[in-house]
C-alpha cells in the first residue's frame, strides 16, 4: 500500500521538474502574477542578460500597489508611481503579457482579481512578488510570495528554485459564535502560534470551520498565513470551490471543466497522511479578535485585556517597544479605546462578503464624527457588486463613501496614509510600525469590528450591535 | 544580477538586538517606487534612522559611529513580513554582506541568498554571546567562513557552524545565481510544460 499523501505533497510533487542533490527543487509555476512595484527590476534583469520571457501567457499583470483610490481617470500625480505604472505597461506590452492596468474593467488587487476571473484553480502552483500570494491557497493551490530575483526566474524560465517546506496542519472543529468572521479565525490562529510560529512550514487548514467557510472566507484565512511566518496556506478543494469557479471567465469550460474537476477531486489529503506539526483548536474558543501590538501575532479576543509581557512569546524589550509605539499599556482594556480611522479593504478583506458584513452593522446607523473611513473595494468587479446589491446606498445613507480599487492604506504607498500617532482599525493584514503611514497605529480586525468602530468612534465589540 | 563572491569575511559588526525586525522597517514601502535597483542603502531603516525632518535619530545604532562593519547582527525572526527583495538590496547596498540572527523569516532568507547577502543562522545562545562580545568591545570582530560554514567570535575563539545547502553555497562562493542555472535547462522545462494540465 502506498503511503497516504497530503494535498500539499500531491500538488508539490506534480511540479518538480528536477531535484538538485543537496539543493532546492526546480519547481514549475503554472500561473504568475505581477504588479508595478516588484516587477520593473526583474524586467531590467532580463534586458541586461538579453533573455526573453518563456511563457508570456502564464503571467498576468495588474496595477494595484501605488495606484490612487480617487479620480483614477486623471493622470497619476506622483511622478515615481506614474513611472512604475508606465514601466509595467511598457514591459507587459513588449513581452505580450496580459495587463489589467489602471482604468481597465478587470483592474484591482492582484489577489482579488486572480480568483474572481477564474485564473486561480485547484492543484496549480501560483507565485507573485507579493507575500500575500498565499491567498490563492484557498482553492487548493500551492501559492506563495517571491522576491524580485525569483520574478525574473519565472519570467525567463517559468521555474524557481525551492526547497520543499515542512508541513503543518491546523484543524478547527466546531461551530463559530456570533459575529466571528474568517478574519477572527486567522487572527486567533496567529495569536496562538505567534508571528513566527509557522516559519518554514506550509499550512493546510482542515476541519468543520473551513469546510463550512465560503471561498471569500477561505481566501481571508489563507491570505494571512504569511503573518505567522508560513510560506503559504491551503484548503482542500470541494464543491464550494467548484461552484465558485464554474463559469468564471478563465476557468476551464465544457469537457475541460469535467476533466479538471475529476482531477481536483483526487487532491484532498488522504486519511492517515502525516504532518511535521499539527495544531487543533476549538471553534467555540474564538471570539471577535483585535490586535494591539506591532505584529499580527499580538492580538486577542476583543473582550480581553492587553496581556502583560510575561504572557506573550515576544521578548520583553520588543513587547514594551511595541506597546510604546501603540501608546498602550499592559493590562488595559481594548474596547472603548477611541480611534481615528477605519480602513475596509485590501486583499485580506476587500471582497464582496466583507462589504456585506460591514454594511450589516452600519445600516441604519451613522458614521461617528471623529472617524475618517476609507472603504476600498478590492477590484472593479467587487465595486460593481457593491453597487448592484444596494450596499452602496446603505453605506452612503450612513455617511460613508466608496473609493476606487487598489491596495490603498494596506501599505500606504499611495496618498492613503494614516497620519502619525492616529489609530486605525483596519481590515488589512499588517500592523507593523509605519505600515499604514509613518507613525500610524494599526489595530487589525474583521469587517464587523471595523464597522462597529466606524459607527461608535471607538473599539467596540460587534456583538453589541448585531 | 551579479554580486560579490563570498568566501571568508572578517569584520566588525553592527548589533541590533530587536526581535521581529520586519521588512517594512528595513525599507518602508514608500521607498519601493524605483524602477532600478540602486540607492536603497540610503533608506535602509529609514524611519528608525531619521526623524520626520530628516535629521538622524542619535540613539539608532546605524547613527552611532562606534559601530560599523559588513555584518549586521539582528534579533530573532529577522526579516519577517513583506516579500520585498528591496529589503535585502537595501542591506547589501548599505555595505553589509552578511546578516546574523537566531531565526530568519523564510522569504527574506531566500531573497538574501539570491542576491549575495549571506544569512547566518546561529543558536540563541551564540547570538547572545555575539551581542555580549560587541557590547564589551564595539570593535570586536566576527569571522564568517563560508567554505567551512563556521562563524567565530575572533577575540574569544568561540565558534559555531551554520547550515546552508550545497547548491546555494556553491553559488555564493562563485557569485552565480539561479537564473544561470535555469537558463541551462530550458529544454527540460519546455518538455515539462507541454505535459502540464494547466
Ligand atoms: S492589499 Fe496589501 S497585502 Fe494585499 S497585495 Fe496589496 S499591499 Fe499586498
Amino acid at each position: 500500500m502506498s503511503t497516504p499523501k497530503s494535498l500539499f505533497d500531491k500538488v508539490w510533487d506534480a511540479h518538480v521538474v528536477r531535484k538538485i542533490e543537496d539543493g532546492p527543487d526546480v519547481f514549475f509555476i503554472d500561473r504568475h502574477f505581477i504588479h508595478e512595484v516588484t516587477s520593473p527590476v526583474a524586467f531590467l534583469g532580463l534586458e541586461t542578460r538579453g533573455i526573453d520571457v518563456l511563457f508570456p501567457e502564464r503571467t498576468f499583470a495588474t496595477a494595484d500597489h501605488n495606484t490612487p483610490t480617487i479620480n483614477q481617470h486623471l493622470p497619476v500625480a506622483d511622478p515615481l508611481s506614474a513611472n512604475q505604472l508606465k514601466a509595467l505597461e511598457t514591459n507587459t506590452a513588449k513581452y505580450g503579457i496580459s495587463h489589467w492596468g489602471l482604468g481597465h474593467a478587470k483592474n484591482g488587487i492582484v489577489h482579488v482579481v486572480g480568483p474572481e476571473n477564474g485564473i486561480t484553480q485547484p492543484g496549480m502552483t501560483i507565485v507573485c512578488g507579493d507575500s500575500h500570494t498565499s491567498t490563492h491557497g484557498a482553492f487548493g493551490a500551492i501559492a506563495f510570495g517571491i522576491g524580485t530575483s525569483e520574478v525574473e526566474m519565472v519570467l525567463s524560465s517559468q521555474c524557481i528554485m525551492q526547497p520543499k517546506p515542512k508541513k503543518m496542519r491546523v484543524t478547527i472543529n466546531g461551530k463559530l459564535g456570533a459575529a466571528v468572521m474568517p478574519k477572527d479565525v486567522t487572527l486567533y490562529i496567529i495569536s496562538q502560534l505567534s508571528a513566527a510560529g509557522a516559519t518554514g512550514y506550509f499550512v493546510e487548514y482542515a476541519g468543520d470551520v473551513f469546510r463550512n467557510m465560503s471561498m471569500e472566507g477561505r481566501m481571508t484565512v489563507c491570505n494571512m498565513s504569511i503573518e505567522m511566518g508560513a510560506r503559504g496556506g491551503m484548503i482542500a478543494p470541494d464543491e464550494t470551490t467548484f461552484s465558485y469557479l464554474k463559469g468564471r471567465e478563465l476557468a476551464p469550460k465544457g469537457e475541460a471543466w469535467d476533466k479538471a474537476v475529476a482531477y481536483w477531486k483526487t487532491l484532498p489529503t488522504e486519511e492517515g497522511a502525516t504532518f511535521d506539526l499539527e495544531y487543533n483548536f476549538d471553534a467555540a474558543d474564538i471570539e471577535p479578535q483585535i490586535t494591539y501590538g506591532t505584529n499580527p501575532g499580538l492580538g486577542t479576543g476583543i473582550s480581553q485585556h492587553i496581556p502583560t509581557a510575561n504572557q506573550v512569546k515576544d521578548g520583553e524589550a520588543s513587547y514594551k517597544k511595541s506597546l510604546g509605539y501603540m501608546g498602550f499599556a499592559e493590562n488595559e482594556q481594548i474596547t472603548g479605546k477611541p480611534i481615528d480611522y477605519v480602513f475596509l479593504g485590501s486583499c485580506t478583506n476587500g471582497r464582496i462578503e466583507d462589504f456585506r458584513a460591514f454594511a450589516s452593522i452600519v445600516k441604519g446607523r451613522k458614521k461617528a464624527d471623529n472617524v475618517t473611513a476609507w472603504l476600498v473595494p478590492g477590484s472593479h468587479i467587487v465595486e460593481s457588486q457593491i453597487k448592484e446589491e444596494g450596499i452602496l446606498d446603505i453605506l452612503n445613507d450612513a455617511g460613508f463613501e466608496l473609493r476606487q480599487p487598489g491596495c490603498s492604506a494596506c501599505l500606504a504607498m499611495n496618498d492613503d496614509k494614516i497620519p502619525a500617532g492616529k489609530y486605525a482599525v483596519s481590515t488589512s493584514n499588517r500592523n507593523f510600525e509605519g505600515r499604514q503611514g509613518p507613525g500610524a497605529r494599526t489595530l487589525l480586525a474583521s469587517p464587523l469590528v471595523a464597522a462597529a468602530a466606524a459607527v461608535t468612534g471607538k473599539v467596540t465589540d460587534p456583538r453589541e450591535l448585531i | 544580477m551579479a554580486y560579490d563572491k563570498f568566501t571568508v569575511l572578517t569584520s566588525t559588526a553592527v548589533p541590533m538586538p530587536i526581535e521581529n525586525v520586519d521588512t517594512d522597517q528595513i525599507i518602508p514601502a514608500r521607498f519601493l517606487k524605483a524602477t532600478k535597483r540602486e540607492g536603497f542603502g540610503d533608506n535602509l531603516f529609514r524611519d528608525w534612522r531619521y526623524n520626520g525632518d530628516d535629521t538622524p535619530k542619535q540613539d539608532f545604532v546605524l547613527n552611532n559611529p562606534i559601530y560599523s562593519g559588513k555584518i549586521l547582527v539582528g534579533g530573532r525572526n529577522f526579516g519577517s513580513g513583506s516579500s520585498r527583495e528591496h529589503a535585502a538590496w537595501a542591506i547589501y547596498d548599505y555595505g553589509f554582506r552578511c546578516v546574523v540572527s537566531s531565526f530568519f523569516a523564510d522569504i527574506f532568507k531566500g531573497n538574501s541568498i539570491n542576491i549575495g547577502l549571506l544569512p547566518v543562522q546561529v543558536s540563541p545562545e551564540f547570538l547572545d554571546k555575539i551581542f555580549k562580545a560587541i557590547e564589551a568591545d564595539p570593535k570586536a570582530e566576527l569571522e564568517v567562513n563560508l567554505p567551512e560554514q563556521t562563524i567565530t567570535i575572533v577575540a574569544t575563539g568561540e565558534q559555531e557552524s551554520f547550515a546552508i545547502n550545497g547548491y546555494k553555497k556553491h553559488n555564493m562562493l562563485n557569485g552565480y545565481d539561479d537564473i544561470d542555472y535555469l537558463q541551462a535547462m530550458k529544454d527540460e522545462i519546455k518538455t515539462f510544460a507541454e505535459a502540464s494540465l494547466y
